[in-house]
């Protein structure tokens, strides 16, 4: 049981990690467009925002599964309520 | 604001250096953050500018950072039963008005008196709250310890009691944190000094995770988890904020939520591991740590506005350099009790199965 999770997760980890990575990529070879489109302000401002949730998912759920892949996973017992 | 697209212009160069620290500075703050709900922001802003990004970009860069952080945070925590969404959103709302009030107030004095007494005020701040409310949040976890009542859920306080006791007609609502229904209209001081000191200080949570904790009612693992939804509405507004005058660059706030977010994930995954006084132990021991730090700083900038006499710049620098590894100290020291602690906590774990596991085979 426990290392199906393991496993799941270690697919998840992949996947959003190689995800996670192309962000990042894109991120520092677009810096320039990026850096100049970002900072006009106005109407603009969705996209600062809209980019953050959009990396809080792809890296959050790689992070999340890196370390459930790690078998680093909250107690059972307690603090679950 | 007005000098926002001068501001915009000048977007720092990222070496690999920078961008390595970075990373650990957000993976440490990340992971202070998931466990006692905030406390990690206020070393990103002065840690952003010492690599020469200017001000206002480091504040907006910090707060694009806070709220997908947040976000992440509490989607986790509250796999764990641990946040109270309504009052999470409940006590935003305020905290977003005790923003826009707070940063207004920061401007008037930058105005009135410049960088000096904008610092000043920010540290004043600082030392004011965390010598009253640290020293108390670190006097109550300290005397858990010392009872030895480490393993039972925390007491609540007289004022919590009395606040639940009140009835005010078509204001009263019922909050799964506290067990209890209370008027909201007690949400509203404490949500908006929550975000006075947000725009102050960089961190809310450190009002806001003890007023929810000892006037409201709430468990420490509650409000910590709950301060994490608070800290998301805020987020959300005060990036939208700057980043109508173009300001947040969004390549530092990617780059520290990129270790902010492994940072989270772990330290929320610790607050199932430790007993409930930890929370406290944790928020203390960063409150009066970063108290130090600080206090440090007060005479360079009171001899700054000529408020003292004068100093040396070599002193200045010697001072400002202590106070910023005071604070990186107070961070990693935070860091520090969370994994020896959440350690601990999967070693008696393990214990307890292994002995289960004797325990069914001799059965």
């Amino acid at each position: 049981m426990a290392t199906t999770t393991k496993k799941k997760a270690l697919v998840g980890a992949v996947i959003f990690g190689v995800l996670s990575i192309g962000l990042y990529a894109l991120l520092f070879i677009k810096e320039d467009l990026i850096n100049s489109t970002f900072g006009k302000g106005g109407v603009y401002a969705v996209l600062p925002i809209a980019t953050a949730f959009l990396f809080s998912f792809v890296h959050g759920n790689f992070t999340g599964n890196f370390w459930s892949a790690l078998g680093i996973e909250a107690a059972k017992s307690k603090g679950c309520k | 604001m007005h000098d926002a697209v001068a501001v915009a212009t000048q977007f720092i160069g990222l070496s690999l250096g920078k961008i390595m620290y970075l990373f650990a500075m957000g993976f440490v703050g990340g992971l202070v953050s998931g466990f006692i709900g905030s406390g990690g922001a206020f070393v990103l802003t002065p840690g952003m500018m010492s690599l020469g990004v200017p001000g206002l970009m480091a504040v907006a860069s910090n707060m694009c950072h806070k709220f997908p952080k947040a976000l992440v945070g509490a989607l986790k925590r509250a796999k764990y039963g641990q946040v109270d969404v309504k009052l999470g959103i409940v006590l935003g709302v305020s905290a977003e008005a005790g923003v826009l009030w707070g940063a207004g107030v920061q401007e008037h004095i930058k105005k009135a008196y410049g960088d000096a007494g904008s610092n000043l005020y920010v540290s004043a701040a600082f030392v004011l709250i965390l010598a009253v409310v640290g020293g108390f949040v670190l006097r109550d976890a300290i005397k858990s310890y010392r009872a030895g009542s480490t393993n039972e859920e925390e007491k609540i306080t007289k004022i919590a009691r009395w606040v639940q006791s009140v009835n005010i007609p078509y204001t009263m609502v019922y909050f799964k944190a506290l067990n209890a229904r209370i008027s909201v209209l007690f949400t509203i001081p404490l949500g908006f000094a929550t975000g006075v000191l947000a725009a102050t200080i960089a961190v809310g949570g450190f009002i806001g995770v003890p007023s929810m904790m000892y006037v409201l009612g709430a468990p420490g693992l509650m409000a910590s988890a709950t301060e994490l939804v608070i800290a998301f509405v805020m987020g959300v507004g005060g990036t939208f904020k700057y980043a109508l005058h173009g300001m947040v660059d969004i390549r530092l706030a990617l780059i520290i939520l990129a270790g902010s977010l492994f940072g989270i994930q772990l330290g929320a995954i610790g607050t199932t591991y430790v007993r409930p006084y930890m929370i406290k132990m944790v928020m203390g021991v960063i409150m009066v740590t970063v108290l130090f730090s600080r206090l440090l700083m007060l005479p360079v900038y009171m001899s700054q506005l000529h408020l003292i006499g004068e100093m040396g710049p070599a002193t200045s620098k010697m001072l400002s350099s202590t106070s910023f590894a005071i604070m990186i100290f107070a961070l990693g020291l935070g860091a520090f009790i969370v994994l020896k602690a959440m350690w601990e906590g999967k070693r008696e774990e393990r214990l307890r199965e292994s002995a289960g596991a004797l325990a069914a085979e001799k059965a």
